[in-house]
């Protein structure tokens, strides 16, 4: 009998997965060119407060928090939608091995492309003599807030198995949400659930204990109830395709 | 069932045993039991929903019986470290991204199993997907295409054992034969073949084996020699109502076909003797063949009116 395959082996193959097609490609690329563009316009366009390096690092991370949940949404549910889950677990019959290897493969793609929009919002702080005062508080939780949208698109498609309707509760829900918030009697829990309220903070500044709470707590409802689910429904269920 | 000597028994690469499966309340695989040994190829035959699909689904793991087990190799598909370098699957071959190339989809999973990429070319030439063919994305692919790609993708990490679900599918009469002689061929060099087909022709003339399965039971498992000789003797006659009288009064058990054969489960003898005192002229009298599997086929999967 063959070893069985290596986890990095199976890590790198699931980042190659989500390179190797066209939409994938194209998503990739969108997210660079949106980041270069969104940072030269604030650049151009911004106040002097605005081309200081926190300022540039959060618009350059802006559209990564965007399109990496989408990202991550496909990763696990193009493989129902698209049928391939046949081949993916006939090949790796050890199901928690395969979900382990995407999320390990969405947070290296996470590090790349904070990496990337790091040094983008260097490159831009200099070209347009910006103050560099970024701490590393900021720094680091900026990074947990890329990672753990990531994280929140694989919890998506591993709970819905299916592309569009993850793309669109993910969107959706949150907005729902929002809208609830401006009333009075939601705001409370608003704040503790309302990803785009929990996760403000920590790109601002040296988030307090009550802000950590919250955010964890978001994080909760929106990355580990989706992932549970969908943990649940892959190692339990039949794999079947659409 | 002929009686010839004992075969030697050969260890099962594939063996299931009273695979069961409820899907939705209904009993999809009922008590499902077979054995695949290397060097044959088994021909899986029932009607499209018969349980096939199903039952080859349970043995590659995608699906939990709901009773029974199955093992590939000796021991649970789950407990094959790699097993893509062992057995070769393909359940269905429209199951590929249609965003990534023929090549691509080989390459992802040639670099899983861990075998060279100089594979993926090799199998590429043997399926006969050319380089401009491999290029494209498989959402261009005809059905045929996809059907060559699946075989290359199954047969990529050197299997010893192949699981393909319907092959033949999509395929054209030349694809047929072409993919027969290589399924023929991998058996022959000591492989262990299971591929399952809705049509008695397709698998006919390339099974050592045949598995026939009809409402999720099996329903006849045997060399495919067992099975013809089990299915009597075919006659014809000038005038088909008188050789039907001739046959009944001789005490004979007769199907009719319709082209007016009847299959009779006698031997030659006794029916050449029935025709005789009938006073009827045989124009056919010889073992059933082809003729009376399909019958049987028939016969053993139709629902009940």
């Amino acid at each position: 009998m063959n070893p069985a395959i290596p986890f990095p082996k199976l890590t790198f193959v699931e980042l190659r997965k989500m390179v190797d097609t066209r939409a994938g490609f194209w998503l990739q690329v969108a997210t660079a060119v949106i980041t270069i563009a969104a940072v030269v316009l604030v650049g151009i366009v911004g106040e002097d407060t605005d081309r200081t390096l926190r300022s540039m690092l959060s618009v350059a991370v802006a559209p990564a928090t965007i399109l990496l949940p989408i990202i991550g949404i496909l990763l696990v549910s193009s493989e129902w939608t698209q049928r391939t889950a046949l081949i993916t677990f006939t090949l790796v019959p050890k199901r928690l091995r395969v979900i382990n290897a995407k999320v390990a493969a969405g947070l290296v793609l996470g590090v790349i492309v904070f990496a990337i929009a790091v040094v983008v919002a260097l490159a831009a702080t200099a070209a347009f003599g910006g103050d560099f005062e970024l701490g590393a508080a900021v720094f680091g939780q900026t990074a947990v807030v890329v990672l753990t949208g990531m994280l929140i698109g694989i919890g998506f498609g591993a709970a819905f198995l299916s592309s569009a309707p993850a793309i669109v509760l993910y969107f959706a829900l949150p907005l729902a949400l929002g809208i609830l918030g401006e009333f009075n009697f939601f705001d409370d829990i608003a704040e503790w659930v309302d990803t785009g309220r929990t996760t403000t903070p920590l790109m601002e500044h040296a988030a307090s204990g009550t802000e950590w709470a919250q955010f964890a707590v978001s994080m909760l409802v929106w990355m580990v109830l989706p992932l549970a689910i969908g943990i649940y429904r892959i190692t339990r269920g039949e794999i079947r395709a659409a | 069932m002929a009686h010839g000597p004992p075969r030697p028994i050969l260890r099962a690469m594939i063996e299931a045993t009273g695979l069961t499966k409820r899907l939705g309340g209904r009993t999809v695989v009922s008590d499902v039991s077979f054995r695949c040994e290397p060097g044959t190829v088994t021909g899986f035959l029932g009607p499209n929903g018969a349980g096939k699909t199903t039952t080859m689904r349970m043995v590659v793991g995608l699906s939990t019986p709901d009773a029974g087990a199955s093992r590939v190799l000796d021991r649970r598909y789950h407990d094959i470290p790699n097993p893509g370098r062992h057995v070769g699957v393909l359940l269905d071959a429209s199951a590929q991204h249609p965003g990534r190339s023929g090549r691509e989809a080989l390459a992802i999973s040639a670099q899983m199993m861990g075998v060279p990429e100089s594979r993926v070319t090799e199998l590429l030439a043997l399926v006969g997907l050319d380089d401009s063919a491999a290029k494209k994305r498989v959402r261009q692919y005809s059905l045929g295409m996809r059907q060559r790609l699946g075989l290359a993708h199954a047969l990529l990490g050197d299997p010893q054992v192949l699981i393909l679900d319907e092959p033949a599918n999509g395929l054209d009469p030349e694809g047929i034969r072409w993919m027969r002689g290589l399924l023929r061929d991998f058996a022959d060099r000591g492989g262990t073949v299971f591929l399952s087909s809705h049509l008695l022709s397709e698998v006919e003339a390339v099974a050592d084996r045949l598995l026939i399965i009809g409402q999720g039971k099996i329903v006849a498992d045997g060399t495919r020699d067992e099975l013809l000789a089990g299915t009597g003797v075919l006659v014809r006659a000038t005038d088909p109502r008188e050789l039907e009288n001739a046959l009944h009064s001789a005490g004979l058990a007769a199907q009719a076909l319709e082209d007016g054969a009847f299959v009779v489960d006698a031997d030659p003898e006794a029916i050449g003797r029935a025709a005789l005192t009938g006073g009827v002229v045989l124009t056919h009298l010889a073992p059933a063949e082809g003729a009376g599997l399909e019958t049987l086929f028939f016969q053993l999967t139709e629902t009940p009116a």
